[in-house]
Parts: C-alpha cells; structure tokens; sequence
C-alpha cells in the first residue's frame, strides 16, 4: 500500500467511523426503558424544559452517559493501540495490564480509609491508582534478558491484578460498608456519574490523545526492532517514555470514569489494524472513533438485550471481548507487529 | 561392550510411502529399503524430503499414503514402546530443558525398557553407563546440558538415544552447527558403533564430502523421490550431483580415502533445485 | 561403582533429605495447627485428645474443630501443589498454575452464582464451583488442541478467560443482597473456615482418584520435557500423555477449588521451591505437594493468628506473599518463553 492509498484509506475509515459514532451516540441518548424520539432529543437540547420528564432523561441520564461511553471508549482504544505498539504485543490491554487492580484497590483504600462514598470522588484514585499499577506492571514486565515478552507482560498484569486483589479481598471481606459501594463502582458501568466528572477528566484524556498521535510515528520504527530503530537515529527511550505517559493519561482517565473495563482496548487495535494497515498513526486515529462506538454500541445493547433492566456495559464487552481474545490466540502465527 | 541377544538385524523399509503436511505434500510413492547393519547417508537438496523421510521412517509423522514396514510389520502396527526398543531417532535440534545435567538426560533414554511401575534396573544402570562411555560423555555426566559446547552437547544427545538400545538408528542432521572436528567425531562415533555393534544407521548430512567419506550406502534424493542409492563410488556421479543440487561439479577420487570428492566447477550453480 | 550409580544415590539422598525435612516441617505445622487457638492445650493433651483420651471438651477441639482444618489444609495444600507443578512442567512455563489459567476464575463465577443466585450454601456451592472449573478446562482443551508449543496459548486463553469470569462475578456481586454478596466475597478469597471432616473426605478422594494420573504424570513429563520428536522416538505418545496430565492436573485443582475456594499461589509457588530443592523429575513432584501442603498450612496459621483480633481468610496470606513472588519470578527469568 503506497503512502497516499494509506491515506486516503485512512480517511475514509476515519470518516465512516464518526459517522458511526454519531448514530451510536444518538442511538444511546434515544433507548432505552424510556425511548425517546430524535425530536424531544433536540427540544432538549436546544429549549431544556425542567419539568418535562424527557428532558430530564436525555440531560441528566442519556447525554452524560453517551459523553462518558464515547470519551472512555475512545480513551482505551487509543491507549489500547499504543500499547500494542509499544509492547510488540497483540495482546497488551490496559485492562489486561493491571490498571483495573490498581484502580479498584486505591478506590477502596478511598472508601475505607477516607469514607469516601460517592462515585464521583472516586475519580482521584482510580487514576492514580491505575497509573501506579500500570508503571509497575510495565516496568517489571520489561525487566530481564528478553524484555517485555508478549506472555510475560500479561502475566505481570496478572500477577499485579492478583496481588493487589487480595489486599482488595481483605478490605471487602471485613467492611461490608466498602464492600457496599464498591461492588457497584467496580462492575465497569456508564452510569451513576454525571458530566461534571466528564469535563473534569476530558482535557486529561485530550492531551493523551495528542500525546499519543504525536509519539505513534515513533512506534512505526520500534515495530522494526529497539536496534533498527536506534540505527535510524531514533530515541528509543524517549518514545517509551512518552508512550507510556499517553497510555497512563489514557486508561487512567477511563478508569476513573468508568470503571474497571476490560477488552476494549485490546479489540480495536485489531480492528483499526485490519481496516489501515500497519501504521501506528492511523491505528491509534482510526480508534478514537471506534473505541467510542464499541463502548457506547455495548451500553445501547446492555439496554436492549435486558430490557426493561440493564446489563453493564462492562459486562457486555466482556462477552464480546473474551471471544475475540480467543481468536486471536487461535490464530496461526502469532500477530506481527 | 556387552553381549546382545538378538544379533540378527531388522530391517526398515518404506513402500510407496506418501507424507507431507495438509497443505504440502512432500513424498510422494516413495520406495525405500535400509541396508541392515550399513550406515545409510541421506542426501539431497533443501527441501528434497530428507527429514520428511527420516520423520516418517520414525513414526514421527504419520504416512499419508503407503506404509513403513519393520521386519516386515507396520510400524503404526507395533506398540509405540516396542518400536522405541527397536527403532531410535535423534530429531534435528531437540532441546533439553534449564538445568537437566547429562546423566540425567541419558537416563530418559530408557523410557521404553522400563516396567509398569518404572523400577531402575542393574540394566538401565548398564545401558546409561555404556552409553556415556561410548560417546565420551562419561566425564561430563554431572555437567548441565546447557553448559556444554555444540560438539558435547550432540554427544549427550546420542548418548541418549544410544541408551535407548536401538537395532536401528535414525539421526536428522546430528553435525549441523558443528565445526569440522566436531563433525568428524560425531560421524566416526556412529562408525564405530555400527562396527561395534552392528547397529543399523541412517543419517541425514548436508555435506557430500563428509557423507561419500562415512557412508556404506548414499542415498540421493530430490523433490521427494529416491533417485539414487549404493556405494559412494557408483551413486556420486556428476549426472546425480547435477539432477539433485542444481550444481555442476568434478567427481575426483579423495586423496586420502579414495571415495569420490565433489569439487564444484566455479559458476556452476543453476536455478536452485529445490525451487519448483 | 559406577560414575552413573553414584550419582543417582546422590540424587536420590537429597530428595529423601528434603523429603523428610518437608515432612518434619509439615509435622511441626500439623502441631503448632492443633495447639493454638483461643481454647488453650499443652502439646501433651492435645495428642492424647488426638487418640481421644482426654476431657470432652479437649477431644472435641481436637478432633473436630482443629484437626479437620489442619487435615483440609494439608490435602488442599498437597493437592493444589501437584496441580501446579503438573501444569508447570508439560508446559514448561513456570508461570503456568489453575488461578492463572482461569480455572479458579470459573469455579468462582459458578460459586458466585450459585450463592447470590440460587441461594445455595455448602455443599451445593462446592458442587457448582467443580462444575464451572471444569467447563473453563473443558474450553481450554478444547481452545488448545494443540499443546506442544510450550502452553503459550493454554495460557493466554487462560488469562483471557479468568478475566471474563471477573466480570462475571463483579455483575453478580452488584446483583446480589449485600450479605450474599459478602459470603460469596469470602468464598472468592479463600478460606478454611467453618471447616467439618466431609470436605476433607471428598479432597482425599479426589487425591485418591488422581494417584494413577500422577505415577503416569511422574514417568511421561521427564520424557515430554525433551520435545515431542524425541518422545515420539521414545516411545511416547505425547498428545495422550498431555490430556492425561491435564485432567490430573484439573481434577487436584478444581476438587481443592471447590471446598476451598481459590485460594490463589500455591500451584504456583510450591513447584518451584520443590525444583530448587530436589532438581528435576519425579522427586520434584512429590516434593511439590508437601511444599504446598506446608505454604497452606502455614498461610492459614499466620492467618488466624498473626494479626491479634483479627482472622485473614488464607486466600489473602497466600496472595499478598505469592504475587511479590510471582513479580520476582517474571523480572528475573531470564530467555524463557514465559
């Protein structure tokens, strides 16, 4: 594929990936228990009326979580795409990772220790907490003879995960009080959090997706090997570094708002892989709109697969994702990167 | 050396044999007998089906068509330990793992002889014993495998399968990566246990030199097919050379132990052979 | 005497060395499990209640309340090291072990469930947690067919379904009563609690039914270790040697996983620590039950009584010093496809 047809191709997925953004995005403010036609969406939007019940649902229910679907989907498949790059790995995932754990065990630490209960405070935490774990899990994943190993990172990831769970398990199983708030945070859902956390941490994910965009021409080259790269004159460290700190921003950012989320990252890589090719820019820009409708696509199909109950959208890309995984691992070859 | 019952030799054979992968076939109506008590050399291109062979000769591989007697009975017929005391094989590269020192890795050749409960008997200890003695690992026995140098290592490796006590002895390339001293040892090692022990040995070498030197019998293959086997003097000829390898080359008898030398003629590489 | 005959009573010295030594540890811990406690004995009256001379109250502690836990401990302990050291050495990985591979994740939604769910408790938990440990083996065998390079995709097929059965059980949990939820919470971590004889019966059985699968493992792991060409040339079939050890290996862990709970790290960490001690082959694999019955046992000691006031369920102890050691494992192997 010559650089102008990538391009080009590039475009056109980029393209029909925010178109279908859009209609994932509308699709998630009008179904649900209460569907809601387009026109009442756009009243609501343009003339908010306080004392109509619809408007009520699309402002304070359906449009904060459509922006949180949207903004963490995005955040993990870039952070997922990234990841991958940095790791030659088909199967880094930030939830495979260890961030979760980290983020689940510093929520606690919140609730027991702090008395934290409400959601929105959580947001602090998660991401620290995942940022931590995720260092750490990277850091001693990459250390020894063979470095970061495909195998080796997930395993780290779950050792980490492992760990930090059982200091988890040993707050839940003796403060039913932590036990109670936690179980809901934990289960990776889009809702119980409002907008304000939203804005709060989009700026963060912003500046991640930047980050990342601009770092991913660097992942091109590792993708040759750490002594190619430097041979073409490349920092290999700092595009590491860098690497890492967009990752971090990223998944941290998702974590926090969303909860402990799983597979999202390691799908849409794949997906943008098989769409526009091989380079790290495109996969991490074609994921930004894909990442979002795969989270918000599973949060209108957790509404409607239960109705009139729901069903996580944590859990939903769970039972998409671990099929996928498989596939993956059932593979042939193992995937190149 | 201790006395062996059984000195008759058996005898190995392959009929109209087919083999390959699911998307490649390799061998196809191959017809092959083992010399019994010779040491066999198999020849040939890359890709000519030397280790296809040598793999379906083992059971390694099931056949896709046509079967492999011993003595006459199929080999998928014989229970797979029976064979082993019979037939050995030592595969291209085996690996040992981290740590297993020399005696240890010997000692596992004697999985096929040993009884239900697995009791180590005077003989295992017997065989293991001989084995380290004859390929001169004796001194390295408590060395781990890893530890060793290229030459010792594919020592240890035949000691294993010496230990294994087979009438027939199939060996996949076992002087790769070895310098020519080393190659040397390896092959006059299997000599020496041929004369000594009228073990049958087939063993595939890359270098015709070396093979037309230590082979009782050369067997020549390409694209799959036995295109020629005999004594050296008669299968080494430069239509053979040039059917198998693609190489035009001068056939001198060697100075030193008369078999025929190939000295390829400078520019004479055509079209390479196994490319089809 | 020969080089060779020396050399294989060296071996077989250190593993009867280390094997009584694990053995006079185990001893010491079977002890100490049965003197300690709020009911105060001396080592003297607990022994003699041990043969049921003694006040009632003394032979009752003892026979009924201690020695079932420490015996649950012991059995699960041995049962969960066999597993590991099973799993370890056919895929040659020494990271591999049930928890990792998601066994436990699968006997822990099914536990979940059945508890939040079905309301179930006791022994109907235990049946439904060897159900759903089994069908994740049964989908990994399925997934793996092919086992022969070096377990890489038993394990991530493995990780990538333990993380599927967490989210599983994180929808449960949010589903369920907060008191159901709090009992399925201490299933998952783990614990000997409320321990009576039927559980350690059903464990010894299981070890009992395994016995023939772990001689078989014992002769055909050596010779798998070699590489599938030069088993093949050895006689073995490697393919059928593999499912045999697999099952073993899946029974020990989801029959422990079942009455226990997942107690995490144990599969993992005893069959190294027998390695270290006993070297390669059969030794290593005996030598790897009574190092996990040992970490176990110990773990669910300093559980109880470490900590003044306060009991930790095992699952937490096994955790919080397995995975620094995992961690260590991971930085400092060095070239191995891990």
């Amino acid at each position: 594929m010559s650089p102008g047809t990538r391009a080009a191709r590039g475009i056109v997925v980029l393209g029909a990936g925010l178109l279908t953004l859009t209609v994932a995005a509308l699709l998630s403010v009008m179904v649900g228990t209460r569907p809601i036609d387009p026109g009442i969406v756009l009243d609501a939007l343009l003339h908010a009326d306080p004392q109509n019940p619809d408007h009520l649902v699309v402002l304070t229910q359906r449009i904060p979580r459509t922006v949180i679907g949207v903004l963490a989907g995005t955040a993990l498949a870039a952070a997922g795409g990234m990841m991958q790059g940095l790791t030659r790995n088909p199967l880094a995932d930030p939830g495979l990772l260890g961030v979760n754990a980290g983020a689940s065990f510093a929520v606690l630490t919140a609730i027991t220790v702090l008395g934290l209960t409400q959601p929105s405070a959580f947001v602090w935490f998660a991401f620290l907490g995942a940022a931590l774990a995720a260092v750490a899990v990277y850091a001693i994943g990459s250390a020894g003879r063979d470095g970061a190993t495909p195998a080796k990172l997930a395993l780290t990831g779950a050792a980490v995960t492992a760990g930090l769970t059982s200091l988890s398990m040993l707050v839940l199983t003796t403060n039913t009080t932590a036990l109670n708030t936690y179980r809901f945070w934990s289960v990776g859902s889009l809702t119980g959090r409002g907008l304000s956390e939203a804005w709060f941490v989009a700026p963060v994910i912003g500046a991640g997706l930047v980050l990342a965009l601009i770092t991913a021409a660097g992942l091109n080259l590792l993708a040759l090997g750490d002594d190619t790269a430097r041979g073409l004159g490349h920092s290999v460290r700092r595009t590491r570094t860098l690497a890492m700190i967009a990752i971090v921003l990223l998944c941290g950012s998702a974590t926090a708002i969303a909860g402990p989320l799983v597979f999202v990252g390691l799908v849409v890589p794949h997906v943008a892989r098989a769409l526009v090719g091989t380079d790290y820019r495109w996969i991490v820009a074609a994921g930004i709109p894909l990442g979002g409708v795969l989270l918000v696509g599973a949060d209108v199909l957790g509404r409607v697969v239960a109705a009139p109950a729901e069903l996580e959208a944590g859990l939903i890309v769970a039972f998409l994702g671990a099929p996928a995984l498989m596939s993956l691992v059932l593979r042939r070859r193992p995937v190149s990167l | 050396m201790t006395h062996r019952s059984a000195p008759t030799t058996p005898s190995l054979r392959a009929r109209t044999l087919g083999a390959g992968y699911p998307d490649r076939t390799v061998l196809d109506g191959l017809e092959l007998t083992v010399s019994p008590g010779r040491v066999s050399v198999l020849i040939g291109a890359n890709a000519s089906g030397k280790s296809t062979l040598l793999s379906t000769l083992a059971r390694l591989i099931p056949p896709l068509a046509g079967t492999v007697e011993l003595d006459g009975t199929d080999i998928h017929a014989i229970p797979r330990r029976t064979l082993a005391r019979t037939l050995g094989i030592l595969p291209q590269h085996p690996v040992a793992p981290d740590g297993l020192t020399v005696a240890e890795l010997v000692a596992r050749g004697r999985y096929p002889h040993r009884g239900l409960f697995g009791r180590w008997t005077a003989a295992d200890t017997a065989a293991v014993d001989e084995a380290l003695a004859a390929t001169g690992t004796a001194p390295l026995a408590e060395r781990r495998i890893g530890a060793l140098s290229g030459g010792q290592r594919q020592r240890a490796w035949i000691a294993m399968v010496l230990a294994q006590d087979p009438r027939i002895l199939l060996l996949d390339e076992p002087t790769t990566f070895l310098d020519l001293s080393h190659q040397l040892e390896v092959l006059d090692l299997l000599v020496r246990l041929n004369r000594e022990r009228g073990t049958t040995v087939v063993v595939v070498l890359h270098d015709l030199n070396l093979a037309a030197r230590y082979a009782d019998e050369l067997v020549v293959m390409s694209r799959g097919a036995v295109i020629a086997q005999g004594r050296p003097a008669d299968v080494l000829t430069p239509s053979v050379v040039s059917e198998a390898f693609g190489l035009e080359a001068l056939i001198i008898p060697d100075p030193l132990t008369t078999t025929p030398l190939v000295v390829p003629v400078p520019g004479g590489v055509r079209a390479s052979a196994d490319e089809t | 005497m020969s080089a060779l005959v020396a050399i294989r009573s060296r071996t077989r010295a250190r593993a009867a060395v280390t094997a009584v030594a694990l053995a006079v540890l185990l001893a010491g811990a079977i002890l100490l499990g049965l003197l300690l406690g709020d009911y105060r004995l001396t080592a003297d009256e607990a022994l003699r209640a041990l043969l049921g001379i003694g006040s009632r109250v003394d032979v009752y502690i003892v026979t009924q309340v201690r020695l079932p836990r420490v015996a649950l401990a012991v059995l699960c302990g041995a049962a969960l090291g066999l597993s590991g050291s099973l799993f370890q050495s056919m895929l040659a990985n020494p990271l591999a072990s049930p928890d990792l591979l998601g066994i436990s994740g699968g006997a822990g939604v099914a536990a979940v469930w059945a508890t939040v769910v079905m309301g179930y408790t006791g022994a109907a938990v235990a049946g439904a947690a060897f159900v759903g440990g089994m069908t994740v083996a049964a989908i990994l065998l399925g997934v793996s067919r092919r086992l022969s390079d070096g377990g890489y995709r038993l394990v991530l097929a493995g990780v990538g379904i333990a993380y599927l059965c967490s989210a599983l059980v994180g929808y449960l949990l949010k589903r369920a009563q907060l008191n159901d939820a709090q009992s399925a919470i201490v299933w998952i971590t783990g614990s000997l609690g409320a321990t009576s004889w039927m559980p350690v019966g059903i464990v010894g059985l299981a070890l009992a039914v395994c016995l023939p699968g772990l001689i078989g493992a014992a002769r055909s792991l050596p010779i798998l270790a070699l590489g599938d060409p030069v088993a093949r040339g050895l006689g073995l079939a490697p393919a059928t040697a593999r499912i045999a050890i697999v099952v073993t290996a899946v029974l020990l862990a989801t029959a422990t996983t079942a009455q226990i709970g997942p107690v995490g790290f144990v599969a993992l960490c005893a069959p190294p620590i027998a390695r270290a001690l006993v070297g390669h082959g059969s030794a290593a694999l005996a030598a790897a039950g009574l190092a996990g019955a040992l970490i176990l046992l110990t773990a669910d000691l300093a559980g109880q009584y470490a900590l003044p006031g306060l009991s930790v369920p095992v699952g937490v102890v096994t955790g919080a010093v397995g995975a620094p050691y995992l961690l260590w494992l991971l930085a400092t192997s060095k070239g191995r496809r891990a």
